[in-house]
């Protein structure tokens, strides 16, 4: 498979190079090229999934490795292994089911029942949504929609990831086949709602944007343009604020597709928003990645709107694709098994920021005197730190909205447990042991 | 040269057909010079380490994340251990990106290697060319296309130099890059580099404009006056370049776009070497071939050669402090390891044993596995991978590479340490020191400042004199005896030991091993230069005299005069309507306006090129005809006053002879009524304040004046009206002057 790991290497490049930008960008290219690794991964007779989530975990770890900063490459990477895991599962149960039913109907033949067309139907499906059950907590929606009950359902298998492969099956190469189609299957589905997942999210924007309402933004976020364009569609007429979102200015981007399309648009400082503030009706940004506990890594600038959104006691509201959300985790090297945790954004352990080039601050040239190493002590009086994140602590946001509708920020680990296996919460871990 | 010719045309039909070429580059990983020395003598620069990356790396990422396809890398000293990096970094293997090699070990010059390079016919089209100890982020398509376009219009605009603004400051050049000022004069609005001059070329810093350059303007053309001082002329070409808006005060990245003509130019000058001293100076001086050389500023980008080890100190800083991005410590954008920032700029590699009361402070790399012992204070330095640092160990300023073992108590400011380094306990390394590799430094041993540690003897014919660095060039590249007693010393452990016993009574205190190289010819006040130390305060004073001497207009030697510091009263009383900074300009103005009519009269220059300088002075400062003609009055009596005398008849006709030679200045210069009123006003200013002298002859002045035409009859006239109505002190020479100003309205009247 040399074209997978030419394929691998220039996107590690890309990576390393900062040269994707953008996280809907990046989980998309992810994605892809994980797509493209689980179709040219041969295969073992015995424990395909296993063998399946080696390879995407190797190459999940380069990809982390080569940019840590961009959280969605790992989130896509989780979800990836979760989505194996799941189709194994439940072609193992449904396998198992089989048997039983075999088994089952093997000792029935002598009553010869009429209904037998009916039971093994549900029987599969039943199991297999319980075995799906036992590798996650049940899931918040699960309750909500009343699935069936259960408990009754005898474990069929040793719950976890990696034995599930050894099964009993009898047509092994048709399963096989039937495992690598599903798990590309269910891929194809991931990158359809991620490049998607503008769209729903902007389908619920007429439920929180009203008439003649003033909304603001800080910097540029293509989900924040879908959003406010689609409430616009819908014959909403309201008012933008965009905060500039210095020093990249993305905000004047912003701007400018909003007038293009014909929205009521004013343009400020991000030093202006404080003052602003009172003037608005709710506060809607974009997100770099949501964690765990419900806090936004998000442009800089953003911690001082939502500060003053809460002083001001206006909605502040997060629209985040479902890739977005990952899992925060006290660094491997201290921390004995995976855990949820509030991130501390100032941890050095954990330090999700990028430092740019001050050069997006000042230009060098007009500072070269300020920047003399030559004279005097040998270290110049000016340093220029140029962050490119912020923490948004979960308490300053009101509401996350994302692909699969409005989230309580003390929802969002909900949602992770929907997402995520608990086994791959540390891809990197071996990784760092065995480095 | 015919064929040559002919060669160089079907190049360039080559490079039409291939217009659509991959972006290529060359890569001169030599610097054919000698900066480096002794680290250079065993192992080439480009693989020394900056924060911890060889410089190449960053050379390369570079170009590859700027869409060049294809580099040649050109290596000539030490060519082996380039190659042999290039094998195992995986440049090799990189997509979209061809590292070719061309290897060379006759080459002593730029122009050789791009003589061979041509030889080789593998530049099919416009191509990069850099130094192979570039850093930069730059982005070329904005400068290729330009370059591409300018072609298209021009052919001979055979290449585009990137360069960056700088402050006009003289010092920064100096404290930042190590290196002299350099001028380059470039017209704003084509962007063409007009000239090009080093500093440190000229030892009082003059410039020379080139004829071509003259020729564009016929009236100044008249100036090239070869008698004209170099200091003249210096003044002269910064008056030029402030008139036509040409800017000057740029850093040159040392990174350019050449057509393929570049290299067939060099193959028919067989004598360029340098690329800069030659090659670009020969372009703007030939006006034959009329080849243009354009420049591309680049604003918010970097780009910076590392030229000396003061340039190495600052952009190794310029590199932590993330100018860079993203080439910095913690983008993985080489084979580089994982390295995470912290707070204050402080970056570590994995697995650093740090004793919990070592001090790490700001601006620190600290690379993998070292390990740092009790009570060691570390600032702004670069440590590399698997150092050994003991307790109590103090480290400044300083650049330590690989392995190095550095024991207890040791204090080490401003210095590079490299490779395999042993500096034994309580050692003191003091600023500017540069220990080449494996050297061991004797316990308590003090290694006094800007000194050369090295295993290898100083070469005895060693000449290092810039200015003749390609006279002997060939040292460039080792000379033999040298290699061959690195190789062995490096393979041997024998021979090794043999040597270590040598060093037991050596130079470097008990248990040292290595030879301190004596300063070279500039001597040691040189050195501070280009070491990695910050210059010291005295230093940097002196410098800063230095070079605003030689920028100084007043030579206060040269001239009895005062400068015109007492004038200054006067004239800002006069116009003190003005704003304050209009004030400081005609301070300036008048200033610079007596310092070149006494420098004119000295030199005995002619007239008309006086009125022409005068003029060029008189627009740079945006002053009046009025402003000029009192600026030179003064001086002009001055020098009369100047010459011997005893009795007012012969200061009289000292005035007389002076006035009979500069006539014509004012004639040109004082057209208008009420310039000549400008200049009585003066004069009458000068009678009452500074030259007292003139006051008993001020009619009979005036009358000259009036003779030779200087001062018309109707400015004479309403000067006088004017002071009707003035207080009587102010009318004193109105009334000396009186008979005269009546015999003037008679004949006014007559003549009606």
């Amino acid at each position: 498979m040399p074209d997978v790991q030419a394929l691998v290497n220039e996107f590690l490049n890309k990576l390393k190079k900062r040269k994707i930008e953008g996280s809907q960008a990046t989980a998309k290219q992810t994605a892809e090229l994980l797509r493209s690794v689980i179709s040219q991964q041969r295969v073992p007779r015995t424990n395909q999934a296993g063998a399946l989530i080696d390879a995407v975990r190797a190459i999940g770890e380069q990809l982390i490795v080569a940019n840590p900063i961009e959280l969605a490459v790992g989130n896509i990477v989780r979800r990836v292994l979760h989505i194996i895991r799941e189709e194994d599962l439940s072609l193992t149960t449904a396998a198992v089911a089989e048997l039983n039913l075999s088994t089952v109907s093997d000792d029935d033949d002598d009553g010869g029942g009429g209904d037998q067309d009916d039971r093994p139907v549900l029987s599969a499906a039943a199991v297999a949504a319980a075995a799906r059950n036992t590798l996650r907590p049940p899931s918040l929606q699960m309750l909500l929609e009343g699935a069936p009950d259960f408990v009754a359902v005898p474990r069929s298998s040793s719950s976890g990831g990696d034995s599930e492969g050894k099964s009993k099956s009898m047509d092994r190469n048709s399963r096989t086949r039937k495992l690598k189609h599903d798990i590309i299957e269910a891929v194809n589905e991931l990158i359809q709602d991620i490049t998607t997942c503008h769209e729903l999210i902007a389908e619920q924007a007429v439920e929180h944007i009203h008439q003649n309402e003033v909304i603001l933004t800080l910097g540029s976020s293509k989900t924040v343009l879908e959003f406010l364009c689609a409430a616009k569609e819908k014959k909403r007429s309201f008012r933008v604020f965009v905060a500039e979102g210095a020093p990249r200015y993305q905000g004047h981007l912003l701007a400018k597709e909003l007038v293009a399309r014909g929205l009521q648009t004013t343009l400020i400082t991000d030093s202006a928003v404080f003052a602003m503030i009172s003037r608005v009706n709710m506060v809607i940004v974009g997100s770099h990645a949501v964690m765990a506990n419900g806090g936004v890594i998000a442009p800089v600038g953003m911690n001082m709107v939502a500060l003053a959104a809460q002083k001001h006691a206006v909605p502040f509201v997060v629209l985040a694709g479902s890739h977005k959300v990952i899992l925060v985790y006290i660094g491997a090297s201290t921390c004995r098994g995976p855990m949820l945790c509030p991130l501390y954004p100032h941890n050095p352990e954990v330090l999700l920021n990028e430092l740019r080039s001050p050069s997006e601050l000042l230009d060098f040239g007009e500072f070269s005197d300020c920047l003399d190493f030559g004279s005097g002590d040998g270290s110049p009086l000016l340093h220029v730190v140029n962050p490119t994140f912020d923490y948004v602590p979960p308490k300053a946001v009101s509401l996350f909205i994302t692909d699969t509708g409005g989230h309580n920020p003390s929802y969002m680990y909900r949602l992770i447990a929907d997402y995520y296996s608990a086994d791959d919460l540390v891809v990197q871990r071996r990784h760092a042991a065995g480095n | 040269m015919g064929a040559q010719k002919k060669g160089s045309s079907r190049v360039s039909e080559d490079a039409e057909e291939l217009a659509r070429n991959p972006l290529q580059a060359i890569l001169l990983a030599d610097s054919f010079t000698t900066k480096f020395r002794p680290i250079t003598l065993e192992r080439p620069k480009v693989l020394l380490p900056l924060v911890n990356v060889p410089m190449i790396d960053y050379t390369l990422a570079w170009l590859e994340s700027a869409g060049v396809e294809e580099v040649f890398i050109f290596c000539c000293a030490h060519s082996r251990q380039v190659m042999d990096y290039l094998e195992s970094s995986g440049w090799h293997k990189q997509p979209n990106f061809t590292v070719a090699m061309i290897e060379s070990n006759n080459s002593i010059s730029a122009g050789d290697a791009l003589r061979l390079i041509y030889e080789r016919n593998v530049i099919h089209g416009d191509f990069v060319l850099v130094s192979g100890d570039t850093v930069s982020n730059m982005s070329l398509t904005h400068a290729v296309k330009e370059h591409k376009e300018r072609r298209k219009k021009d052919n001979n605009a055979v290449m585009t130099m990137v360069i960056k603004k700088s402050k006009p400051s003289p010092v920064i050049h100096q404290s930042r890059l190590g290196t002299d000022e350099l001028f380059m004069a470039i017209d704003p609005d084509t962007k063409q580099l007009l000239c090009y001059e080093e500093r440190g070329e000229h030892p009082r810093g003059a410039i020379s404009l080139e004829n071509s350059l003259l020729a564009d303007n016929p009236s100044i053309s008249l100036h090239n006056d070869k008698q004209a001082s170099s200091f003249y002329m210096l003044r002269f070409s910064f008056l030029y370049m402030q008139i036509y808006g040409i800017s000057i005060f740029n850093i040159d990245c040392y990174i350019d776009i050449c057509s393929q003509e570049v290299l067939s130019l060099f193959t028919d000058n067989f004598d360029y070497q340098h690329l800069r001293r030659h090659f670009v100076k020969g372009l703007l001086v030939d006006d034959i071939m009329g080849y243009k050389i354009f420049t591309h500023e680049i604003h918010s980008s970097y780009a910076a050669r590392i030229d000396n080890y003061r340039s190495y100190d600052t952009i190794s800083k310029d590199i932590i402090q993330r100018w860079t991005y993203p080439f910095v410590p913690d983008v993985r954008f080489s084979a580089n390891c994982t390295t995470k920032l912290e707070r204050e700029g402080m970056y570590k590699a994995p697995e650093i044993q740090q004793s919990r009361s070592a001090h790490i402070g700001p601006f620190t790399v600290i690379g993998k596995g070292t390990r740092i012992g009790d009570d060691s204070r570390i600032t702004h330095s670069v440590i590399g991978e698997g150092c050994t640092i003991g307790s109590n160990v103090s480290i400044v300023g300083s650049y330590i590479w690989n392995n190095v073992t550095i024991e207890d108590g040791c204090e080490l400011r401003h210095a590079i340490v490299c490779d395999g380094v042993i500096i034994k306990a309580a050692a003191t390394l003091e600023p500017g020191v540069v220990l080449s590799f494996k050297v061991v430094i004797g316990r308590g041993f003090v290694v006094p400042a800007y000194s050369k540690v090295s295993l290898f003897q100083q070469p005895t014919a060693q000449d290092s004199d810039e200015e003749l660095e390609y006279a002997d060039s060939s040292s460039g590249t080792i000379d033999p005896s040298i290699a061959d007693a690195g190789n062995k010393l490096n393979g041997d452990i024998v021979s090794e030991s043999s040597q270590m016993q040598d060093w037991s009574t050596s130079q470097l205190g008990p248990g040292g091993a290595g030879f301190i190289w004596s300063a070279c010819d500039g001597g040691c006040e040189e050195e501070w230069r280009h070491s990695v130390a910050p210059i010291p305060t005295d230093q940097l004073a002196k410098a800063l005299l230095a070079i605003e001497e030689d920028l100084e207009i007043v030579k206060v030697s040269d001239s009895a005069l005062t400068p015109s510091g007492e004038l200054e009263p006067g004239s800002d009383d006069d116009d003190s309507d003005n704003m304050d900074d209009s004030n400081v300009d005609t301070v300036d103005f008048e200033k610079e306006a007596e310092a070149t009519f006494l420098r004119a009269a000295q030199d005995n220059i002619a007239v008309d090129d006086l009125i022409l300088e005068m003029n060029s002075l008189r627009l740079s400062y945006n002053k009046s005809a009025g402003d000029c003609t009192g600026a030179l009055f003064y001086p002009m009596m001055k020098l009369a006053l100047e010459s011997p005398h005893n009795t007012a008849v012969e200061l009289q006709k000292n005035v007389a002879s002076v006035v009979s030679k500069w006539h014509k200045l004012f004639e040109v210069l004082a057209k208008e009524v009420d310039d000549q009123i400008e200049l009585i006003m003066k004069f009458e200013e000068m009678c009452l304040e500074s030259t007292k002298e003139f006051a008993p002859i001020f009619s009979q002045i005036l009358y000259l004046l009036y003779e030779r035409e200087i001062i018309g009859e109707e400015a004479i006239l309403r000067w006088d009206d004017e002071r009707k109505d003035a207080d009587e002190s102010d009318r004193v020479f109105v009334k000396q002057s009186e008979k005269f100003i009546q015999w003037l309205r008679e004949a006014d009247e007559e003549e009606d």
